[in-house]
């Protein structure tokens, strides 16, 4: 038994202890339900500053975004903030200082991790790496083999959470490449098959880690109409064990997150809030012992 | 705690098998949460952007020319006035550069009108106007291809009937959109003749579909941008007044 487990179930013990009662009806009715709430974003695309006009005006911009997150969190402390990707291209911010804006201030938010997507190579791999120092956060790919590259090391596969006991896996997936990114931008970087990637890294999570919560943080694309390509929702059906897909890259904008059946018939929920940081997107997700389940399964609201 | 306590509550955890009892997710709530004016300014973050932001304001907006009028690129059918001052731009710009490292000229430039994000619009012009014609970080490469290949890019500019920018071709389509007149640089296209054609990374990586740069006898990456040859332009000029002309035409 790892020692934090410990601490959560002796923590609990102890409290029964105090009231005297042994019964399985008041252990259960003692675990209160758990409310993790995943925040997250795609495609930001350097848009740091509110729009001041066209369709999105008076829409956006960093420091609003601070103040929501900040109101979230103070609501929910059991709060993780995720990217999924294109951080860097589409405003001066970028042109002018390469991203360590960016970056600095998804450090000041306190996100907790990124994935990488395919214009965050716009400055080829080097521009990347050198921006690396000013990000307090993870970068998480399980499908961009770096080992050949200057970016090695600086990623990881998954990164496991841990928040009131409750164990949540995230696990990154970038797109292809080729075709899309200039081969002297990202050098030696491989790409590796997000299908078989997504197998593995869901059962390492699920059986090995003992998460309570496996969540793919996807550059791959929502859905593609007419093509092979992998995509979210492909993903989401052909692969069992994760919970929740936030996606970029296809910039899409979805009135409310997609309800997917997976291999195993069980939902997953497949999310992504369009682009240049207009919307925050927003998954809670309560956890309560199998005991207080109630007879009917999960209920989504969304 | 006692020790007899911490065995008890040994027992009392494995009796229960509480970690076995896995939790469970009861509910799910999803939700997109606009970023709206109505969200207050976090003020610790927006001191921390003020002086990047001032900073490249200040570069951005100092003038460099002037726009006699507004250039749209769905002005004109076969060019346009905007496509055409951006072509002639890299051409004039990427130029001396190519033929002070090769010693070789620029024969023709052609890149893909989607690359226009923006009009010129008329009156004050800034590196902010390139920032908005070219947002991209597209680079000017220079490919060596064979008069053949030359071929098969006429081709692909006579069926997608698309206002692509180029400089130093001329191309007269007949109403049935076959070929009239085909010219780079006053001259016949020579089949047996190498050509300097420069164009963006971006097309040269097979976008928009020209697929005509491969194969190829050389590629010369100039580090270049696209946006800068445009600023380096506007630096040169007092007026902007780009036209649309007789390079790309139909005969009707
Ligand atoms: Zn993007």
């Amino acid at each position: 038994m790892k020692r934090r487990d410990f601490i959560q179930q002796a923590s609990a013990g102890t409290a029964l202890v105090t009231l005297g009662s042994l019964g399985l009806q008041s252990f259960t009715s003692l675990n209160n339900t758990t409310k993790i709430t995943i925040l997250h974003t795609n495609d930001v695309h350097s848009h740091i500053d509110t729009f001041e006009e066209g369709r999105n005006a008076n829409k956006g911009g960093v420091a609003r975004r601070a103040s929501l997150i900040d109101s979230i969190r103070k609501e929910n402390p059991n709060t993780l903030l995720l990217d999924a990707g294109d951080i860097f291209q589409g405003t001066p911010y970028f042109n002018y200082y390469g991203g360590e804006l960016e970056f600095k201030l998804m450090s000041k938010l306190k996100y907790d991790a990124a994935t990488i997507g395919n214009h965050d190579f716009d400055n080829g791999i080097d521009g990347l790496f050198a921006q690396l120092p000013h990000a307090k956060f993870q970068f998480i790919s399980a499908n961009y083999d770096f080992s050949n590259t200057i970016m090695d090391t600086q990623t990881k596969p998954y990164q496991v959470f841990q928040k009131n006991g409750i164990k949540i896996g995230v696990f990154g997936l970038g797109i292809e490449l080729n075709g899309l990114v200039a081969p002297n931008m990202f050098k030696e970087t491989k790409y590796l098959n997000p299908l078989e990637i997504s197998q593995d890294m869901s059962r390492i999570l699920k059986t090995e880690e003992k998460c309570d919560l496996i969540i793919c943080l996807s550059h791959l694309g929502y859905n593609y109409r007419n093509s092979n390509k992998i995509s979210d929702l492909s993903l989401a059906k052909a692969t069992k064990d994760i919970d929740l897909i936030i996606g970029g890259h296809t910039h899409t904008f979805l009135p409310k997150p997609t309800i997917v059946k997976n291999s195993d018939n069980k939902n997953v929920l497949v999310n992504q809030v369009g682009c240049y940081g207009i919307y925050l997107g927003k998954i809670d997700f309560y956890f309560d012992s199998d005991k207080n389940k109630s007879a009917n399964g999960t209920s989504i609201i969304v | 705690m006692r020790f007899t306590h911490f065995l008890f509550l040994l027992y009392f955890l494995s009796f229960l098998n509480c970690k076995d009892e896995k939790l469970k997710i009861i509910k799910i709530e999803g939700q997109q949460i606009i970023i709206s004016d109505s969200l207050i300014l976090d003020g610790e973050i927006e001191n921390f952007i003020k002086p990047f932001r001032d900073n490249i304001q200040k570069d951005l907006d100092s003038i460099l020319a002037y726009s006699a009028g507004t250039y749209s690129k769905t002005d004109g059918e076969l060019n346009t006035a905007v496509g055409n001052f951006m072509a002639d731009a890299i051409y004039s710009e990427a130029n001396p550069i190519f033929k002070s490292r090769t010693g070789h000229d620029i024969d023709m430039v052609i890149f893909n009108h989607g690359a226009i994000r923006s009009a010129l619009n008329k009156g004050n012009v800034s590196k902010r106007t390139a920032f908005e014609l070219m947002p991209f970080e597209n680079t000017v490469v220079v490919i060596a291809i064979k008069g053949t290949q030359i071929d098969s890019l006429i081709d692909f500019l006579r069926t997608s009937k698309t206002a692509h920018p180029v400089s130093k071709l001329k191309l007269v389509l007949n109403q049935e959109f076959k070929i009239m007149e085909a010219k780079i640089k006053g001259k016949n296209i020579d089949k047996n003749r190498i050509y300097y054609v420069a164009t963006s990374n971006y097309v040269y990586s097979g976008g928009d579909n020209m697929s005509f740069f491969k194969p190829n006898d050389s590629v010369y990456r100039l580090d270049y941008k696209i946006r800068n040859t445009l600023i380096d332009k506007f630096i040169k000029l007092d007026t902007i007044e780009p036209v649309i002309d007789d390079r790309f035409i139909q005969i009707k």
